[in-house]
């Protein structure tokens, strides 16, 4: 019965991320770009929940591996083929391999000392990638992608144009297909569609993991450790693989942002990154299947989206009124829109915690319960 | 030659000496209880034993090996489950993943990635949980999430946990620490009902004498971090040492 759950899950979710240049028209968001961050972030945070969600073990440091792939796949485009096979490839070895040495070293400690090491060891990351290892990333101005660069298995293109990132040809910025449907302008691009492809791939391998035996372990480390020793099992390792596999999830969407956009600056590893991943992961519900994207898609609409109605936008919203109320509501409105919108996520984040302790995959569980329940009533007072 | 053998073990914590050349020999089948006022250093023995305490000096073998300086979760590995005076289980899982976890690591060992199998579909480890669940008489709650079960179901889903490993030495630490009289006869039954269907050697560190002597066969008395007496419980019983140190405090 589970197992057709999930599959009935995952045929779903894959219907509603290969058909979100439609779904997301109305909502003003359904552009290549930021449909393409919709499922690179919820890949990192598909990634993370598998760490933050099964064992409780909460990172910081994340955004470090994130880093680290966007570099590894820009090298690649520099050095050997501007085709994001093989830079997907570099991105989740060396993030792997990267996190590996920080979850070694930080898993030593537990709760929040293992927080604050993670935390550290991220921002060491960043310091260094702005400071000593600028031959590797080219420091403050980022990592780009110039004429002379060598790129051994290109043929030599026609010369005085950067390249494009592409998967056998496929251009990851063109745009494939653009009808209207219903006025709404409709782009379908093969950036996204790789995302997307790789988003359901992700959400497949955290299903298996969850209804693994290894999913049942990491459960078990976060509620009962000392428990799980006495019964013949050692947590570290068990730790230590969610930890690599959640640090190898972030370097594929760091390697993915850099095929989008191929290049690769320090910020990408700076804490803040690290710190939005905790808060998508709760926001959406940590622990759970649908969650970490749910979450994803919020954060990101609310910075790209919400974050774009001026003062201006808002005059035409409220121009029906009177212009007295018209100025009154704008008052009140501005200061959570625009520039703002860290003031309504920060509020919203609150309330979610609060109230909804399970995050968004909650609330629609609490609501679904309702309208069950009122289902069950009515058919109750049917039958009698 | 028992199944455990402790010799000369001593353990100093600051100026306590909280274990004085403690020799202890548990023979294969036995019930062996361990019991002695408190602060008789007990609790620091058990945790020698089973590798959460290093002690100073002394060796302890579990089947002729020894077991010092090894992890919990090897010892465990070797044969050796323990009971917690609070009940230690996965309070978030089901009945059932609680029962599970330890038939995993009963046959996989403590660490294996397989994160693609799938735990329903082991049929095997099912089998083996539902046969224990359905020992212990807990089959119709294998459903139920772990933490909302009583006092009394916890203690007897954590015994299935230690059971359904097949453990060679079994210990329990004050497995009826603040129970009502009812639960503690419940408990006893329980320990006997296991005692029946498998050979499993138990050592027992017990505050209620009514326990010690219902299920015991070889009795050893820690006063101080020594022990001071060894026997059979009738020559405990009558024991003037014992009667001094310890069970001239309570009515027996």
């Amino acid at each position: 019965m589970n197992l057709m759950k999930d599959r009935f899950l995952l045929i779903i979710f894959a219907c509603v991320v290969l058909a979100a240049p439609l779904i997301f028209a109305p909502t003003g968001a359904a552009y290549p770009d930021l449909l393409q961050r919709f499922a690179i972030y919820g890949i990192f945070a598909i990634g993370f929940n598998i760490l933050f969600g099964l064992t409780g073990y909460l990172s910081f440091g994340h955004a470090a591996f994130l880093g680290v792939g966007s570099y590894s796949a820009v090298w690649m485009f520099k050095l050997l083929s501007m085709n994001i096979v093989p830079a997907l490839l570099l991105s989740i070895v060396v993030a792997g391999v990267f996190s590996l040495l920080i979850g070694y070293v930080s898993l030593r400690r537990s709760g929040i000392y293992f927080s604050i090491l993670t935390l550290a060891l991220a921002q060491m990351s960043y310091n260094l990638a702005y400071s000593v290892l600028t031959p590797l990333t080219n420091g403050e101005t980022g990592l780009q992608l110039r004429l002379d660069d060598a790129r051994v298995l290109d043929a030599a293109g026609d010369a005085g144009s950067l390249p494009s990132t592409n998967f056998f040809g496929l251009e990851m910025k063109e745009v494939f297909w653009n009808p209207t449907v219903f006025g709404y302008d409709l782009q379908f691009n093969w950036g996204y569609y790789v995302c997307a492809i790789l988003l359901i791939a992700s959400f497949w391998i955290s299903i298996r993991i969850f209804r693994s035996p290894f999913g049942l372990m990491l459960r078990a480390v976060k509620t009962n450790q000392t428990r799980l020793n006495y019964t013949g099992i050692s947590s570290r390792p068990y730790t230590l693989a969610a930890f690599v596999i959640s640090g190898m999830f972030a370097g594929l969407a760091g390697g993915l942002l850099a095929s989008m956009d191929p290049l690769a600056g320090a910020e990408r590893m700076q804490w803040t990154v690290g710190g939005e991943v905790v808060l998508m992961v709760v926001l959406g519900g940590m622990g759970t299947l649908i969650g970490p994207i749910l979450g994803a898609v919020f954060i990101k609409y609310f910075e790209n989206i919400f974050s774009k109605i001026n003062d201006g936008v808002l005059h035409g919203w409220f121009a029906i009124m009177p212009e007295w109320l018209d100025n009154a509501m704008v008052v009140i409105i501005s200061p959570f829109v625009g520039k703002g919108w860290h003031l309504t996520l920060g509020a919203l984040f609150m309330l979610v915690v609060i109230f909804l302790p399970g995050g968004l995959v909650d609330g629609a569980k609490r609501i679904g319960r309702v309208i069950t329940g009122a289902n069950r009533r009515a058919a109750k007072v049917g039958i009698e | 030659m028992g199944i455990l053998e402790v010799q000369n073990v001593n353990k100093r914590f600051g100026g306590l000496q909280a274990l004085n050349n403690v020799n202890l020999d548990v023979a294969e089948g036995s019930v062996h209880a361990l019991i002695g006022p408190n602060g008789a250093g007990k609790s620091t023995f058990l945790n020698c034993l089973i590798g959460k305490l290093k002690p100073d000096t002394g060796s302890v073998k579990f089947n002729g090996q020894p077991v010092l300086g090894k992890k919990p979760h090897e010892i465990n590995q070797l044969g050796v489950s323990r009971v917690f005076q609070t009940p230690e289980i996965f309070t978030d899982l089901s009945v059932f993943e609680n029962v599970m976890i330890p038939c995993f690591a009963h046959r996989d060992g403590a660490f294996k990635v397989n994160a693609f199998a799938r735990v329903m579909r082991d049929k095997e480890i099912r089998q083996q949980a539902e046969d224990i669940l359905e020992d212990m008489g807990m089959k119709e709650k294998m459903n139920a999430h772990a933490g909302s079960l009583s006092r009394g179901d916890k203690r007897r889903l954590e015994m299935a946990m230690c059971l359904v490993q097949e453990p060679k030495l079994l210990l329990l630490d004050e497995p009826t620490a603040g129970m009502a009289r009812a639960d503690t006869n419940n408990t006893i039954d329980l320990l006997k009902h296991i005692g029946e269907s498998r050979n499993i050697t138990k050592v027992i560190i017990e505050h209620d004498m009514h326990v010690v002597f219902s299920l015991a066969t070889t009795i050893s008395v820690l006063a101080q971090g020594t022990i001071i007496a060894e026997g059979l419980p009738d020559e405990i019983k009558g024991h003037p040492k014992v009667r001094e140190a310890y069970l001239g405090e309570a009515e027996v």
